[in-house]
Formats: C-alpha cells, sequence, structure tokens
C-alpha cells in the first residue's frame, strides 16, 4: 500500500473529519455533564484522560497499523479533537479569578499527572517500532 | 443545530494543528506547543468578551477545541524522554496557562 505524502489532501481531510468527530463528542458530552464553574471540572479532566489513553494505545491496533489514513484520522483527528488544552487553560483561569486557587491547581497538575499515568499504562500494550511507526504516520500531532 | 457550528469549527482547528506540527515539530513539537499556546490564547480572549452561544460553539468549543490536544501533548511529552519531555510540558503549560490569562484580560478590557 502506497502512503500518501503527509500534506495530501487525503491527510488532511481525514485529519479534519476526525477532528470533527471528536470535537463534536466532546461538546456532546459537556452538554450532557456541565462542568461546573467553582469545582473540579470532571468532565473534560475526564475528557482528556480517556482521549490520553486511547491515542496511546492506538498503535498497538493492528487495523490501525494497517491503513494509512488512520492514524492520522483517528490520533490526530479524532482524539486530537476530543481533548482540548484550550477549555482546560480557561477552566483553570476562571477557577483562579473566582477564588478557586486550590481547585486550579489540582485540576492543572491532576490532569497532567493522570494521562501522564494512562499513557504509561496505555504503552505497555505497544512496542517502541509499533509508535515511532504510528508517530511517522502523522498519528500524534 | 449548534453542534454543526463546533463541527465546523473544529474542521478548521483539527487540520491547522496537522499542517503546524507536521512542519514545525522537531525535537521539541514546536507545533503542537505552538497550536495549544494560540488555542489557549485565544478561549481566553473570547471569554473575556463574553462569547457565549452559538459564537462560542464556533469558535471556541469548535475551533479552539479543534486546534489544541492533551493528548497528542501528553503522547508526545511522554516519548521524548525525561529531559525533553519536561521541557515540552514546561514550555506548553506555562505559557499557555498565561496567553490564557492574558487574553481573557485583553478581552475584559474592550
Amino acid at each position: 500500500m502506497t502512503k500518501p505524502p503527509p500534506l495530501h489532501v487525503s491527510v488532511i481531510a481525514a485529519v479534519a473529519a476526525g477532528g470533527v468527530a471528536g470535537a463534536v463528542l466532546r461538546y456532546v458530552l459537556t452538554v450532557a455533564f456541565p462542568d461546573s464553574t467553582t469545582g473540579f471540572p470532571w468532565t473534560i479532566f475526564a475528557v482528556n484522560v480517556l482521549g490520553c489513553f486511547t491515542l496511546a494505545l492506538l498503535p498497538h491496533l493492528r487495523f490501525v497499523r494497517r491503513h494509512a489514513l488512520l492514524p492520522p484520522l483517528l490520533g490526530t483527528g479524532v482524539l486530537g479533537g476530543f481533548t482540548t488544552l484550550s477549555t482546560y487553560a480557561e477552566q483553570s483561569r476562571a477557577l483562579v479569578q473566582s477564588g478557586h486557587a486550590g481547585t486550579a491547581t489540582a485540576y492543572v497538575v491532576g490532569t497532567l499527572v493522570v494521562c501522564l499515568a494512562a499513557v504509561v499504562l496505555a504503552e505497555r500494550f505497544t512496542s517502541a517500532v509499533q509508535r515511532g511507526r504510528f508517530a511517522k504516520g502523522g498519528g500524534d500531532l | 443545530m449548534t453542534w454543526l457550528l463546533v463541527a465546523l469549527g473544529a474542521a478548521i482547528g483539527a487540520p491547522l494543528r496537522y499542517v503546524a506540527g507536521h512542519l514545525l515539530d522537531g525535537r521539541l513539537p514546536r507545533g503542537t506547543i505552538l497550536v495549544n499556546w494560540v488555542g489557549a490564547l485565544l478561549l481566553g480572549w473570547f471569554s473575556g468578551l463574553g462569547l457565549s452561544g452559538d459564537t462560542m460553539a464556533l469558535l471556541g468549543t469548535g475551533f479552539c477545541g479543534g486546534l489544541t490536544t492533551y493528548s497528542s501533548f501528553v503522547v508526545q511529552s511522554h516519548d521524548r524522554g525525561k529531559v525533553l519531555g519536561t521541557v515540552t510540558v514546561v514550555v506548553t503549560l506555562v505559557p499557555a496557562l498565561l496567553l490564557c490569562a492574558l487574553g481573557f484580560w485583553v478581552g475584559a478590557q474592550a
């Protein structure tokens, strides 16, 4: 199977389509489970942890490795669109401004630590070669 | 139909992130770092401006959410090992949080 060049329209379109799916899923979850503006933002926390775990697991899945468009579609697209650093930053800022600096700190540090732990866990199922190919295929941009 | 605006914003933000990462990532993921900074700054600004409803769905939830990523940020940081990974985390998060606050402050002045 020939691989499209990295900036080929098919790859860009795959990332866009995946990004739409991930962002809409995130939106649906925040409507169903709105984050409190004064408490710990559990919904976006869960979104980011789940997204990190799944992205780190993708290189393990054989079907993802077999199709050149699936790493950019599922990794960079769906999971990149699903997770968010902008909302995380804005929620932290708002918590500080409303006098909840402790919660903001717990949120900033807690998200990072739990996401890193999720990645460490998921990567136990993948090899360095699989991760390297997945990254080379544009799966984690 | 708000979700359609989220979809439209993400359809632009996510491929921009991909292109930035592809062109700029090296020993440090400079492209991913850049889009996360820009997204945090913009979302802070939009919040400071008081955007809400459909406008926020398009520009904030869709575009900024699609442009920024937590999953690639953490996976890239982890895969770069202790030193470069730590640098990536610090260089991503500290400016992103400050830029978000700056963006909000600028927006709130308007």
